[in-house]
């Protein structure tokens, strides 16, 4: 088996493993936010509702959410089936919002009351305090949390393969059964490395990119 | 007619009364002085006047007009309080400047949101922009900063901070300008520098202004007026001869020995 075909064929694969990792991520981060104001709400029941979910979500594995997920609405509803993605999407978006609320929470309430105070004596509005002087400072604060969760995604997305969505491992896995061979699946190992390896170059230039002030 | 009316200001943290029925007022362009050892009341004072903390009981009077009354519950929508607010300025402890803008952004920020609310401001926005960093540099000279104004606070010494935390407060033009403990936060021998500050703002500007402080010597030197508190209320006020020199209570007598010390 030449190691172009391959390789080709893997690329196919880590096509799928990026497509998971970018959109949940897309989806996760903006959500996690609202999360986290919801695990802050002065309004009890909406609090502990989101208290209970971070619980449940990050009290069981990420590979049974996925089944759930995907078999839970047919074996429960009967419904149909929706398509495989999207049952990953759907799982790793809620169970990597929920880790993000509580780096999101953690920052926030972090940051000095004064820096509140500050913006309401001078006459700004919550919102304009939270986007014009919060936020920046609780970015600081979790972007090396965050990352950690990000590094963490990538590999994640090999619980894919679950439900059977072709991601690289996947694709690696199947020629052990048809032409068994295993180097190939060692081999996807390298595409991981790699990207991981981008991932922290970027996040490093983040990071670089907030030293000019401390908090 | 009095720039600030104080009447029966009360205030209750979960069932400990630490304000019981403050009483003052204020002349337009009068420094007035409150000290008093920790614990007295005179933080929890500056904060209900910035709205920070919402009173029990009693009225805060600006101008003529009831900004609040604990009593009437239309003087306390959360909407009108930002622009009650802007009556007053404040001059934190631990200055509580923004981390991630320059001095010069730190004062002009709060400024250029507000401007963005007026009608016309879309139309005229870069002379608007325009004048709003001029009267920061402006500001920031009069403090002594102008060769620091790009600078990010932690590139800043403490006193540099709170002069930048100074020409913040008025940069929104406040009636009155209130300071908490301005120079504890300092090291001893820079506190002078802030202090100059303010002398110049009661000598130049004729700044109507709230300090409480535990300089006494300043405290002394700079008001019109102080207030000395204990426990919750106004023990002893009058002009500062009279209070350093012929304290009435044997408060206010050991509390001055107290500090002098």
């Amino acid at each position: 088996m030449p190691f172009s075909t391959v390789t080709l064929r893997l690329l196919e694969g880590f096509g799928v493993t990026v497509q998971i990792f970018l959109i949940t991520l897309a989806a996760a981060l903006p959500l996690g936010l609202v999360l986290s104001f919801c695990t802050m709400s002065k309004f009890a029941p909406l609090r502990w509702l989101t208290k209970t979910l971070v619980w449940i979500i990050r009290g069981t594995p990420l590979m049974l959410q996925v089944i759930i997920v995907f078999y839970g609405p047919g074996l429960m509803f009967g419904s149909k089936a929706i398509p495989r993605l999207n049952a990953v999407l759907i799982a790793f978006i809620i169970n990597y919002s929920c880790y993000f609320s509580e780096i999101y929470r953690g920052g926030i309430e972090s940051i000095p009351k004064g820096q509140y105070e500050a913006g309401a004596v001078l006459g700004m509005t919550k919102t304009q305090v939270f986007f014009r002087v919060i936020l920046l400072q609780v970015v600081k604060r979790i972007v090396a949390p965050i990352g950690n969760e990000i590094i963490t995604l990538v590999k994640d997305t090999s619980l894919a393969r679950i439900i059977a969505v072709k991601e690289i491992i996947m694709m690696a896995q199947e020629y052990i059964t048809s032409k068994a061979l295993i180097w190939p699946l060692f081999y996807s190992g390298a595409f991981y490395l790699l990207f991981c390896g981008l991932l922290t170059l970027l996040l490093r230039a983040v990071e670089k990119k907030l030293d000019y002030f401390t908090v | 007619m009095a720039i600030l009316e104080v009447k029966n200001l009360k205030k209750n943290f979960a069932g400990t009364e630490v304000l019981r029925g403050i009483d003052f007022s204020l002349e337009r362009g009068n420094v007035l002085s409150i000290i008093g050892s920790s614990g007295s009341g005179k933080t929890t004072l500056l904060r209900c006047l910035n709205f920070l903390e919402t009173p029990t009981e009693g009225q805060i009077v600006v101008n003529g007009e009831t900004l609040f009354d604990a009593a009437d519950p239309a003087t306390q929508a959360e909407a009108q309080l930002r622009k009650k607010r802007l009556h007053f300025g404040l001059v934190f402890q631990s200055f509580n400047l923004f981390p991630q803008y320059t001095a010069l952004k730190n004062v002009m920020l709060a400024k250029e949101l507000l401007a963005k609310e007026r009608p016309d401001y879309r139309a005229n926005r870069a002379a608007v922009r325009k004048e709003i960093a001029e009267t920061a540099e402006r500001l920031l000279t009069e403090v002594g900063l102008a060769d620091r104004m790009n600078h990010y606070p932690h590139q800043l010494s403490g006193g540099q901070q709170q002069r930048v935390a100074i020409a913040r407060a008025l940069a929104l033009d406040p009636d009155i300008l209130c300071f908490d403990e301005p120079t504890s936060a300092l090291d001893p021998e820079i506190t002078g520098e802030v202090l100059n500050v303010i002398r110049d703002l009661a000598k130049t500007r004729n700044m109507t202004m709230i300090i409480v402080t535990h300089e006494m010597s300043f405290a002394r030197e700079v008001s019109g007026r102080v207030l000395f508190m204990a426990d919750g209320t106004v023990m002893e006020k009058g002009a500062p001869e009279e209070l350093f020199g012929n304290p009435k209570t044997e408060r206010l007598r050991s509390f001055l020995s107290a500090v002098r010390t």
